[in-house]
């Protein structure tokens, strides 16, 4: 719980930078039944970052790590959009949907591949998802022939810039948030991962299908990724297999910690890790609202980052606790010193 | 007699709720084998480290007759105490010569001299009658060469006690005779070594003199050739007064009852030889045996904790082939380790968590019980075993070991087991929960749970148990009916007191 308020107090923080530096941040307008405002676009350019990070939130909590999740989004970007590109009738809604299809299901094959390796053969998950880190992008650049595809179908175009009133890519980023916490909190799926992430010996012999688990996580975790793709890709309407989701597993690694779930496993919050995406993208967006010199972009970024784990850190956080019951008026007045 | 090169006197640990030494005083001479015996938690380890700096201990420590106060092992390692533990720490990419004298190689102009180096490694390997080659990579040899050389590192700094802790337990016998013969030559010249093993055969081949421990205390000082193996294991188990002496020993007439688990040839190498055993409905069958006899292997068996790789095992009257816990569990067994802390706590999960996980595994993620079938559950056991603190959404790190442990227990009485596998259930927990614990036992076999119990203490064991089993040397030496401690305790010494 402690570490939520740290996290929200570094998106609070953030918000009131933003509206110091531009008035108007918080302003949302009505425009030919869209909405439109930054506020608005901090939610739909970070909606791929919650995506993967709400994958990575239970793959961390079960003392994993998936670093081959911006590889999945170039893959699934690349399948799409190439079969979209090559079909017959590169148009219609139908050819955008089953071209869609195939792509997360070839992220289905993908996370059974991480989790095969995580879950049956033991290999340690930094490894094992390196591999697929690595060898995805070239999969994806196969799969382009190395160009850029673009294409031209509403259908696909609407899943990355679409509006339902809001975005569709908030809507459906969401939504799967909606579908996760229910999916943990109403069945007995986030006792497990959270059991397994804690002491996974005792959960083997408490009887916990670990591996089944494990397995789960990974796939889940590709899943998210390949949604993410098909959103990057979409609102571009173009296949990028070097730079779609380029660093993203970074975004989404940091966003999980900033939301306070530990790289050791065990206990998860997906609110935290709401947060953390949510820090992560106004971050980015203060960034070029602030007229940050691009130069120093990154280090402003990494300043923040630092700052919040930072106070996370149970030495740090005891060190404020500790504080207050120091009798601040024993501290001897200058003169007194100078005697 | 000589001077002790090291003289402790009353010397105290105590670490947060726990005393782990009180009052021990310890005596080591010069050019003696000393062996300090003691079960798991006597407290071996603690004076180990309170003599060695890595503990501040209160009491005396004297090293050849001045009082010393060490900050850390490598103020005890200066003063010439030398410790060697039973992992080897050494660099397997490194030589054997730059290993025995990492960190005070001979130099040269500032520069470490490899030649010399190698030739004083070499004259100390020639001193121990070792040939092993100086120039050749450590970790091209075996664990017990490398024990050698690791010892022989402890050596090269011109030590006077040498601290071997459990130097023999991946060794096999030939090995083991070697790193006699070189702990006869260091003792020949003078050397103190305090020796700490589980096999009595060892202790009693190689020791002159043994220090017993129990429970933090001091028992006493013998000399090994007076001391009976009889009287050392008793000694080392000591009798206790039971708290359950009220609760007499209850003989059900469990004879008639169907035979619940048979296992036939049932064993895995390394950990226990093939063994034969029965257990009947609502029998309570009790497993006595030294630390490291094979009475926990023996019952991570029959849980499939670890794969059996000989035997079967039968359950309920059907073959029950065991490829991990699950298939125990579904067929109704239940186990408690004895290590809580890894083996059973959830550790940053709350009481509730904890108790219904094994109902809820067994269950799958797709059924999850309800809140409302938690709650009722957890309020069910909470009262019956008397857990405290009685809220549910505690992390269960915060409660003590007592009742850690009996949560464990309701986590498996949830599952109704037909048999449970208990690890030490009582293993350093107060004497109050302990009586709950004991009682809970009597209780379920009176309903007609089989249960496997384990124990350290003898007198818990036989009055526990119908029935008990006894372990030597990870082997199954007898089976006892209607016994007493006297009779088990012989079992375990073995060897001739048991004729």
């Amino acid at each position: 719980m402690n570490r939520l308020w740290w996290a929200l107090g570094a998106l609070v923080a953030l918000l009131v930078l933003n509206v110091v530096v531009t008035p108007s941040f918080f302003s949302i307008r009505m425009q030919d039944g869209h909405l439109y405002g930054s506020v608005i676009d901090i939610l739909k350019n970070g909606a791929p970052t919650l995506l993967i990070a709400l994958g990575m939130t239970l793959v961390i909590a079960t003392r994993g790590i998936d670093l081959s999740v911006g590889a999945v989004v170039a893959i699934a970007a690349a399948v799409t959009c190439e079969y979209i590109a090559t079909s017959s009738d590169p148009g219609s809604a139908s050819t955008a949907l089953v071209g869609m299809a195939i792509s997360l299901g070839l992220c289905l094959v993908l996370g059974l591949w991480n989790g095969f390796l995580v879950a049956v053969l033991r290999i340690q998950p930094i490894v094992a998802t390196l591999v697929l880190m690595t060898a995805g992008r070239g999969i994806a650049m196969l799969v382009t022939d190395g160009q850029i595809i673009t294409v031209n179908n509403e259908t696909y175009r609407s899943v990355g810039a679409g509006f339902v009133l809001l975005p569709l890519a908030i809507l459906i980023s969401v939504a799967v948030l909606a579908l996760v916490a229910v999916a943990t909190r109403k069945t007995a799926l986030g006792l497990l991962i959270e059991a397994v992430g804690v002491n996974p010996e005792a959960s083997r012999l408490a009887g916990v299908q670990s591996r089944t688990i494990i397995w789960t996580v990974y796939v889940f975790a590709a899943l998210c990724a390949g949604v993410a793709g098909l959103m990057i890709s979409s609102n571009v309407s173009a296949a990028d297999a070097n730079n779609a989701g380029l660093w993203i597993e970074m975004d989404a690694i940091l966003a999980v910690v900033i939301g306070g779930t530990s790289l050791a496993g065990g206990r998860y919050s997906l609110t935290g890790t709401l947060l953390g995406a949510l820090v992560i993208q106004t971050l980015t967006t203060t960034v070029y609202t602030a007229g940050i010199a691009p130069e120093i972009t990154l280090v402003f970024k990494a300043v923040v980052v630092v700052v919040v784990i930072l106070f996370q850190s149970p030495k740090v956080q005891a060190l404020f606790r500790r504080r207050p019951k120091r009798p601040v008026a024993e501290v001897l007045k200058p003169q007194e010193v100078a005697s | 007699m000589t001077e002790p090169v090291v003289d402790m006197r009353g010397i105290s640990v105590e670490f947060p709720g726990v005393k782990a030494l009180q009052g021990v005083d310890f005596r080591l001479f010069p050019g003696e084998v000393h062996a300090l015996m003691g079960e798991n938690g006597a407290g071996k380890s603690t004076l180990i480290k309170a003599l060695t700096g890595v503990h501040k201990p209160t009491g005396l420590i004297r090293l050849r007759g001045e009082e010393v106060s060490f900050h850390g092992p490598g103020q005890a390692q200066d003063a010439g105490i030398s410790t060697v533990y039973q992992e080897v720490n050494l660099c397997g990419n490194l030589t054997v010569a730059e290993n025995i004298l990492l960190g005070r190689e001979p130099r040269r102009f500032g520069r470490i001299d490899g030649r010399a180096t190698r030739r004083r490694a070499a004259e100390l390997l020639e001193r121990m009658g070792l040939a092993i080659d100086p120039g050749s990579v450590l970790a091209d040899h075996p664990i017990a060469v490398q024990q050698l050389v690791a010892i022989a590192r402890a050596v090269a700094v011109e030590c006077q006690v040498l601290i071997l802790d459990e130097p023999t337990s991946s060794l096999d016998a030939g090995e083991v005779a070697e790193l006699f013969r070189i702990m006869r030559v260091l003792r020949d010249e003078g050397v103190a070594i305090l020796f700490v093993s589980h096999f009595l055969e060892q202790v009693y081949e190689i020791s002159d003199r043994m220090t017993v421990l129990r429970n933090g205390r001091l028992v006493g000082e013998y000399r090994t050739a007076e001391l009976s193996r009889l009287d050392l294991v008793s000694a080392m188990l000591g009798r206790e007064l039971s708290v359950l002496e009220e609760l007499e020993q209850q003989t059900h007439p469990v004879d008639e009852r169907a035979v619940l688990l048979r296992a036939t040839g049932l064993g895995r190498k390394g950990a226990v030889e093939p063994f034969d055993l029965e257990v009947r409905a609502g029998e309570v069958v009790g497993l006595a045996g030294l630390l490291g006899s094979g009475r926990t292997e023996l019952a991570r068996l029959l849980f499939g904790a670890d794969k059996a790789d000989s035997g079967t095992l039968e359950f309920d009257g059907k073959p029950l082939h065991l490829r991990g816990p699950r298939q125990a569990i579904s067929a109704g067994i239940g186990f408690c380790s004895e290590d809580r802390k890894a083996e059973g706590l959830v550790a940053d999960l709350s009481v509730r968590d904890n108790l219904v996980l094994a109902l809820q595994a067994s269950r799958g993620w797709t059924r999850p019980l309800s809140k409302r079938t938690k709650d009722e559950l957890v309020e069910k056991y909470v009262a019956m075993l008397d857990i405290r603190p009685a809220t549910p959404d505690t992390p269960i790190r915060n409660l003590s070991g007592g009742n850690q442990q009996k949560v464990l227990l309701a986590r498996w009485l949830v599952t109704k087991p037909k048999l449970l596998v208990l690890d030490e259930p009582t293993r350093g927990i107060d004497v109050g929960a302990k009586a709950q614990i004991q009682k809970l036992v009597a209780e379920l076999a009176a309903e007609g749970v089989a249960v496997v119990f384990i124990s350290a203490e003898l007198e818990e064991v036989v009055r526990v148990s119908d029935r008990v089993v006894v372990l030597r040397d990870r082997r199954k030496v007898a089976e006892l009916r209607g016994t007493d401690v006297d009779e088990v305790m012989a079992h375990i010494a073995g060897g001739r007191a048991a004729a």
